[in-house]
C-alpha cells in the first residue's frame, strides 16, 4: 500500500488522509475493494463535492477518475452508456457531435458520472426535468463483496437502484450508467436576462414565467442589504433552434469550442474575498447585467458552467476554505428563504456565488435532496466570524419549514438535523445493508453525520 | 469528524481532572462535541460541574500517567467508548516544589515520570491512533517553563522542555498523516496545581488558555501560547545571557 494522500472537498476544509488508488477497469476497483482495511473504503470521483462526501479518513479511496473509455451512442433509443469515471464535460462533448445534449447539467461540467448519480445532482431544468437520477435508465453497481449488479428504476433492485441514486456512494461503486439523452440542434442556448429590484420581485418574476422555460436560475446579490436586499439577476434559456442564431454560427451550430480555462493563482491570502471586495464584486455584476434582454445566444458553456472558465476558483477563498450551503423548502415557506436571505445580509456575509432556483418533480431516492420547491446555494468563506452558528440557526428554520440541506454540498451540519430532514434514511440503509452487509463502504459525511 | 467550521464531536482528556484541560474540554462541547472521555487515575467518578449542564454524554477512563505499559490499552479503551478520537488534550502534569526535590531525587524522578516519559508513551499510543484514523488533533499541554529552563524550578522545567521537544518532532513525524499535534505554552496559570506559586508577570486563567488552544484547533496552528504576548517576552528571554538568567529569583 502506498503512503497515505491528503483528501479534502472542493471547499479546501478538514483534510484527512486515505490511500489512494486508481483502478482502471471493474475487475481492478474490484480488487483493490477486496483489500480494504478495518477502516473501510469509498469511490471518489473529481472532488467537487464540496465538504466530506468523498474522503474516508484511515481508508482506501478509489479515485475513479481513469475508469473511462468511449461512450456508445445509440441514436434510436436515445441512449448513451459510458464509464462511470467519465465527465460530464467529455461526456457532453461527445453528445454534441452527434446532436445530442444530456438530460440534466449541474454548475460544473467537472464531475464524473458516477458522482453525478452518486449526488444524484439537479440543473437549472429541475423544474422542467428533475435531476439526473430520473434519466438514468440502466446503471451497473460493484459491491464490496465483488458482485457487479445491473439496476435501473424498472429492472433489478429497484429499491436499491434508488439508494444508489443520491446514495452518495455508499451502496457500492458505480462503474458504467447509461442515461437518456436529449437531441439538440444546437450548441447554443437562446437566453433571456432580467434584472430584479428585491426579493419580493425576484421570487414573483420566477414564479411567474418558470414553466415557460426549460431553464432557469436566479443569481441573488446576498450583501444588498435595506430594499435592495434579494435583489438578482435571473436567466431562462430554452435549447436554441438553428433559426435562433445568428448567420456565422449556423454554418456550424453544432460546433462546440471550448476556451482554455484561465487559471487561478495557486494560493490566496486569508480574506481576501470579504463583504467589501464581494460587495464590490456583486454591485459591479448586478450594474453589468442588461436590465431585460431576449433572445441572446449563449454557447452552452457560458450558459450552464460560467466558472469552469476559471480552473481552480475555490483557491480564492484561501487557506482557510470555503463552506457551500443549499437548501430546499417547500413553496409556501417563502418566509423561511427570506429569513435567511435577510439574515445574511445582516450578518454581511461575503457570498458571491449565490443562486435560487425552483425544483420540481423529485426522484425516489431516499436520500436525494430535490424536492418540489425553492432552493437556495451560497458559499462563504469557512474563516467567517460567527459562521458555525449562523448556519446552524439556518438549519432550525429550514428543518421547520419542512426543508432539507445537500447532502453532497454540506460540511458542517450535525448528525440530528440531518436524519430529521432526511426521514427515509432507515429504509435507505435497509437498502444498503444488502449489499454492504459488512459496512466497507464507509466516507467522512457519513460518519460525521452517522448515515451508515 | 472535524467539521469544516472546527467543530468536532469527541474528545479525550487525558489528566481528567486538570483545570486547564477541563477548560478547553468545555468550550469544545460548547462548540458541538458531543462525546468525552475523562482519562484519570483511579477514573474520574463525578461529572465534573462545569460539564454538567452541557449536552454532551462524558465517560470516565482508568488511566495512570506511571504505567507506560497500559497506555495502549488506555487509548484503546478511549476509542472503543467514543469511536474516532478527533482531539485528545494530554493535559496531565504535577508542579511540585523544587526545593523538595532537591532533598528528595526519587520524588524528582516521579515527577519527571509523570511529566515526562508518561506523555511520551501516551502521546505514542495516540499519534498510532490517530494515524490509523487518518484525522485527529493531540493537545500537548507544554510550559514556557521548558521554553528556557529557571533555577527556580528546574526539574519540572527540564521535563517540559523535553515534552515540548518530544511533541514538536511527534508533530513532524504525523505530516501528511492527517493528524496533527498542537503545542500549548502557558506561562503561569492560577489553578490548583499552582496555588503554591507566587503569581509571576502575564498570569493566565485556564479559560483564557482553552480560548487560545480552541482558536489554534481552528486555525491549524502548531503551536499556541498563553497569553499571546509570552511569545515575544521568552523570545527575549532566551536572549538573555546566561549570568543575568542565573540572577533572577524565580
Amino acid at each position: 500500500m502506498s503512503r497515505p494522500t491528503l483528501l479534502t472537498g472542493w471547499g479546501r476544509t478538514a483534510p484527512t488522509a486515505a490511500t489512494v488508488v486508481r483502478p482502471r477497469t471493474t475487475e481492478q476497483a474490484a480488487e483493490a475493494l477486496a483489500q480494504a482495511g478495518p477502516r473501510g473504503a469509498l469511490a471518489r470521483g473529481l472532488g467537487r463535492s464540496y465538504g466530506d462526501a468523498a474522503q474516508a479518513a484511515g481508508g482506501l479511496v478509489l479515485d475513479c477518475t481513469e475508469l473511462t473509455g468511449p461512450p456508445r451512442l445509440d441514436i434510436a433509443s436515445g441512449e448513451v452508456t459510458a464509464p462511470a469515471g467519465t465527465s460530464l464535460r467529455r461526456l457532453a462533448a461527445h453528445l454534441l457531435r452527434h446532436g445530442h445534449f444530456l438530460p440534466v447539467v449541474p454548475g460544473t461540467g467537472h464531475v464524473t458520472l458516477g458522482g453525478a448519480i452518486a449526488a444524484d445532482v439537479h440543473g437549472k431544468n429541475h423544474h422542467a426535468d428533475s435531476s439526473i437520477g430520473a434519466h438514468v435508465r440502466s446503471l451497473t453497481l460493484l459491491t464490496p463483496a465483488g458482485r457487479t449488479l445491473e439496476l435501473g428504476p424498472d429492472h433489478g433492485d429497484t429499491e436499491l437502484f434508488w439508494a444508489t441514486v443520491g446514495g452518495m456512494g455508499l451502496t457500492g461503486v458505480i462503474t458504467s450508467v447509461c442515461l437518456a439523452v436529449r437531441p439538440v440542434e444546437t450548441a447554443h442556448m437562446r437566453v433571456d436576462t432580467d434584472r430584479t429590484a428585491d426579493l419580493d420581485s425576484t421570487l414573483e418574476l420566477m414564479e411567474r414565467t418558470d414553466q415557460a422555460y426549460r431553464y432557469t436560475v436566479c443569481w441573488v446579490d446576498l450583501l444588498a442589504r435595506g430594499a435592495a436586499t434579494g435583489r438578482g439577476v435571473l436567466t431562462r434559456a430554452h435549447h436554441a433552434r438553428i433559426t435562433d442564431l445568428p448567420a456565422p454560427l449556423r454554418r456550424e451550430p453544432l460546433r462546440h469550442r471550448t476556451k482554455a480555462p484561465l487559471a487561478a493563482p495557486p494560493w490566496a491570502p486569508p480574506r481576501l474575498l470579504n463583504r467589501w471586495t464581494v460587495g464590490a464584486f456583486n454591485t459591479a455584476y448586478y450594474n453589468a447585467a442588461p436590465a431585460r434582454r431576449r433572445g441572446q445566444a449563449q454557447p452552452l458553456g457560458t450558459f450552464f458552467h460560467p466558472l469552469d472558465a476559471v480552473r481552480g476558483w475555490n483557491r480564492m477563498y484561501g487557506p482557510h476554505g470555503f463552506v457551500q450551503y443549499q437548501f430546499v423548502v417547500p413553496f409556501g415557506q417563502e418566509e423561511t428563504l427570506r429569513h435567511v436571505v435577510e439574515g445574511l445580509a445582516r450578518a454581511g456575509a461575503p457570498s458571491f456565488l449565490a443562486v435560487l432556483k425552483r425544483m420540481g418533480e423529485p426522484t425516489p431516492g431516499p436520500l436525494s435532496f430535490p424536492r418540489p420547491g425553492w432552493t437556495l446555494a451560497l458559499d462563504l468563506p469557512a474563516e467567517f466570524p460567527g459562521l458555525a452558528g449562523l448556519l446552524h440557526g439556518f438549519d432550525e428554520r429550514v428543518l421547520a419549514a419542512g426543508g432539507r440541506l445537500y447532502l453532497a454540498k454540506d460540511s458542517r451540519a450535525s448528525a440530528e438535523i440531518v436524519h430529521a430532514m432526511y426521514p427515509e434514511l432507515p429504509a435507505w440503509r435497509k437498502a444498503r445493508e444488502r449489499t454492504d452487509p459488512e459496512g466497507v463502504l464507509v466516507s467522512d459525511l457519513a460518519r460525521r453525520l452517522k448515515l451508515v | 469528524m472535524r467539521d469544516s467550521l472546527g467543530s468536532v464531536r469527541t474528545v479525550l482528556l487525558l489528566g481528567g481532572r486538570s483545570e486547564i484541560g477541563l477548560a478547553v474540554v468545555e468550550r469544545l462541547v460548547r462548540q458541538g462535541a458531543r462525546e468525552v472521555v475523562l482519562a484519570a487515575r483511579g477514573g474520574v467518578e463525578e461529572v465534573p460541574s462545569a460539564l454538567r449542564a452541557l449536552d454532551a454524554t462524558v465517560h470516565s477512563l482508568e488511566f495512570d500517567a506511571e504505567a507506560a505499559d497500559t497506555h495502549t490499552t488506555t487509548v484503546a479503551a478511549a476509542v472503543d467508548l467514543v469511536g474516532d478520537l478527533d482531539v485528545v488534550v494530554d493535559a496531565f502534569g504535577v508542579l511540585g516544589e523544587q526545593s523538595e526535590y532537591d532533598g528528595d531525587p526519587l520524588a524528582a524522578a516521579r515527577s519527571a515520570t509523570v511529566n515526562y516519559t508518561g506523555h511520551v508513551s501516551v502521546g505514542l499510543a495516540v499519534a498510532a491512533r490517530l494515524r490509523e484514523q487518518g484525522h485527529g488533533v493531540l493537545v500537548v499541554v507544554s510550559s514556557v517553563a521548558g521554553v528556557r529552563v529557571r533555577r527556580a524550578n528546574f526539574v519540572y522545567g527540564s521535563a517540559k522542555a523535553g515534552l515540548d521537544g518530544f511533541a514538536q518532532g511527534l508533530a513532524d513525524s504525523l505530516h501528511g498523516s492527517g493528524a496533527r499535534v498542537l503545542v500549548v505554552r502557558p506561562g503561569y496559570v492560577a489553578t490548583r496545581m499552582s496555588a503554591h506559586v507566587d503569581p509571576v508577570p502575564f498570569p493566565a486563567t485556564p479559560g483564557q488558555v482553552a480560548e487560545a488552544v480552541t482558536k489554534g484547533l481552528r486555525s491549524g496552528a502548531t503551536t499556541v501560547w498563553a497569553p499571546g504576548i509570552l511569545r515575544p517576552v521568552f523570545t527575549g528571554m532566551r536572549l538573555m545571557p546566561r549570568f543575568v538568567w542565573r540572577r533572577l529569583g524565580r
